[in-house]
């Protein structure tokens, strides 16, 4: 079935296009909304882009590909990211890392067999003066312990 | 001597620090936006500016005044054809860097105010600021911020009812470190992958949309209300590198290994061990300082025993030499005079005990994953001397492969459209000069990283 875009989110993209001068400039913002709604960029949703800001297919295939957010495959309830790089990994986040993999069960880059659960690794989310860190959503959650990893977790998999 | 300051960070801890209401209470809010579009001329703005002495606060250090001067001088309302963008960096992903994140969260009227100053200097009527997506509380923020200044008549078709229209937008990226990159930020602004641009044209020319346009870092941003505000002049002397044209107040970072990590704002000039000790508590478990990167994992790492080389009595770093690089105060210029740069000074420190060789295969791994792919150099290169990085850690390289990397890495250097490559090579060599002994040791006795560690203590 097509692509299309809730209502709601239709009006959203109309305030958008008043910012830019060109149509094109929306891409991004309007591959946001598509993810909001469906959960990830799949080629429904490069072909609905396309056609609604007239761009080429291949254009937007070419963005959804180059940026690290936009999953171009379904994805789990909720996203985890687990920061991996220098500063947060000298104050522990490969153990962060490790320890999600054993509660959840999966390896980094996997989702639970519920679905509930996606687990990745981030390059630097600019947190580290908070080491270690995982963003979970749209939430950060900073100065990591063991104990607050399995508060984190066991929300999730409520 | 470190000098504390507040010009951005009074309210911090305040309730609801990021309403007007408190900017306006405590930081005198929207004085200075309001005195430059009734009092100054769009030349005056950027003459005032320029006294500032503000060195860019997103890693390479250039003047933003003179960054402002080289706008043209026609806009659409004289005649010219195409319109001026200001188009603000908070991009913040470099690796040890997490200073911009909390003007965001807790200062956003002090963006959007120097957005409007700003704006009006270079003869822009459109702002957008370029967010990393991540960070979702810091564009919440600004966009309540954009709002409440909206309704205040302080953004719109006639801010403080001068003839006058500013809008801001927030623009959020999706998840790559090289939009920081001002071409690239231009390219994503598009709608485009964030691939660097050939240089020249340069932004003020040819920039976002094909028009003339200024990028400058969210924090040389949100520091001009207080430049602005007392003087520009007087706020360049803040600093202990005034003479040095390197002016004013910033934000300064301290993570990795120490006690008390955090962001703090301080005259320009403090030492890496005045940051260390004094805002970071001391190193963590009490060990010495094996090293510390000074500004974001581009600019090459540092250690104690390196000493300030300025038998010139001219060189303006005279002063220091003989002394410890630890001891040497944190300027664009100072940094640069010791081989490696300022860059965003948010410092990483390192404490001994810490496999250095593990930290540069995760920065390298960082910049292979980021490379946008354009130049070869760039691309391979930065694979290349992961993979290598990663061999040695398993304890299967060989010495060839150890001084290959070298190789690989000048290899990169000045090959490449955008400094990415600049930024992965420079810090790669300086691992690989300063803990040469290290390397060897993995290759020498065949041993892999099972007892190597990066924490400095336990994770629990």
């Amino acid at each position: 079935m097509p692509f299309v875009l809730s209502a709601e989110r239709e009006r959203k993209l109309q305030e958008i296009l008043g910012r830019y001068p060109t149509k094109m400039a929306a891409v991004l913002p309007l591959l946001h909304l598509c993810q909001e709604q469906a959960g990830c960029t799949g080629d429904d949703v490069v072909e609905f882009v396309s056609r609604r800001l007239d761009v080429s297919a291949a254009h937007v295939k070419g963005v959804v590909t180059f940026y690290s957010l936009f999953n171009q495959h379904p994805v789990g309830k909720h996203q985890v990211w687990v920061c991996r790089t220098l500063p947060c990994a000298l104050r522990g986040a490969y153990e962060v890392i490790e320890y999600c993999e054993k509660r959840l069960g999966v390896r980094c880059g996997e989702t639970t067999a519920d679905g509930k659960v996606t687990l990745r690794s981030a390059e630097c989310l600019a947190s580290c003066g908070t080491a270690p860190m995982m963003q979970v959503d749209k939430t950060y959650h900073e100065n990591l312990t063991r104990e607050r990893v399995d508060d984190i977790l066991a929300t999730l998999l409520r | 001597m470190l000098k504390r300051t507040d010009y951005l960070t009074r309210a911090y801890g305040k309730p609801e620090s990021w309403r007007l209401s408190t900017y306006e209470r405590e930081l005198n809010g929207y004085e200075v936006a309001r005195r430059v579009l009734s009092t100054m001329s769009r030349e005056e703005v950027v003459e005032e500016a320029k006294k500032a002495n503000v060195r860019g606060r997103g890693g390479a250090g250039f003047p933003m005044g003179v960054k402002w001067s080289f706008m043209p001088k026609a806009t659409p309302a004289a005649g010219a054809a195409k319109p001026h963008y200001l188009v603000v960096n908070a991009d913040e992903s470099e690796p040890g860097t997490h200073k911009d994140r909390t003007l965001m969260e807790r200062n956003p009227h002090a963006c959007i105010e120097g957005c409007i100053v700003a704006s009006y200097g270079i003869g822009a009527h459109v702002a957008y600021i370029y967010v990393r997506d991540e960070l979702h509380l810091c564009k919440a923020r600004l966009e309540g911020a954009i709002e409440e200044a909206h309704a205040k008549g302080y953004l719109g078709k006639t801010p403080f009812g001068k003839d006058y229209p500013v809008e801001i937008y927030v623009h959020s990226g999706a998840g790559a470190y090289i939009c920081g990159e001002e071409t690239a930020m231009l390219n994503s602004l598009e709608g485009r992958r964030g691939e660097p641009r050939n240089k020249p044209p340069f932004p003020a020319n040819a920039g976002v949309f094909g028009c003339p346009t200024t990028v400058n870092n969210l924090e040389s941003i949100a520091v001009v209300p207080t430049a602005f505000g007392m003087g520009c002049e007087n706020f360049s002397k803040l600093s202990a590198l005034h003479d040095l044209k390197d002016g004013g107040v910033r934000l300064y970072g301290v993570n990795g290994h120490v006690n008390t990590p955090g962001v703090v704002e301080l005259a320009v000039g403090p030492t890496l061990r005045e940051l260390i000790d004094d805002i970071g508590g001391g190193v963590l478990g009490n060990r010495k300082i094996l090293a510390a990167i000074p500004g974001g994992s581009s600019t090459p790492v540092l250690r104690p025993e390196e000493t300030v080389l300025a038998p010139d009595p001219k060189s303006p770093l005279h002063a220091w030499h003989g002394k410890s690089v630890f001891d040497l105060p944190l300027g664009v210029d100072t940094m640069r005079g010791v081989g490696s740069m300022l860059g965003t000074c948010c410092v990483t420190v390192i404490a001994e005990g810490t496999d250095p060789v593990w930290c540069m295969q995760n920065l390298m791994q960082f910049y292979r994953h980021e490379s946008c792919g354009q130049c070869t150099p760039c691309r391979e290169g930065s694979g290349w001397l992961e993979r290598v990085c990663e061999k040695i850690l398993d304890g299967k390289a060989s010495m060839d492969e150890l001084n290959g990397l070298y190789e690989t890495a000048n290899g990169i250097m000045g090959n490449t459209i955008c400094a990415f490559g600049e930024g992965t090579a420079m810090p790669a060599l300086a691992f690989l000069q300063k803990f040469r002994p290290e390397f060897e040791a993995y290759i020498r006795n065949g041993h892999s990283r099972d007892n190597a560690r990066l924490t400095a203590i336990p994770w629990s």
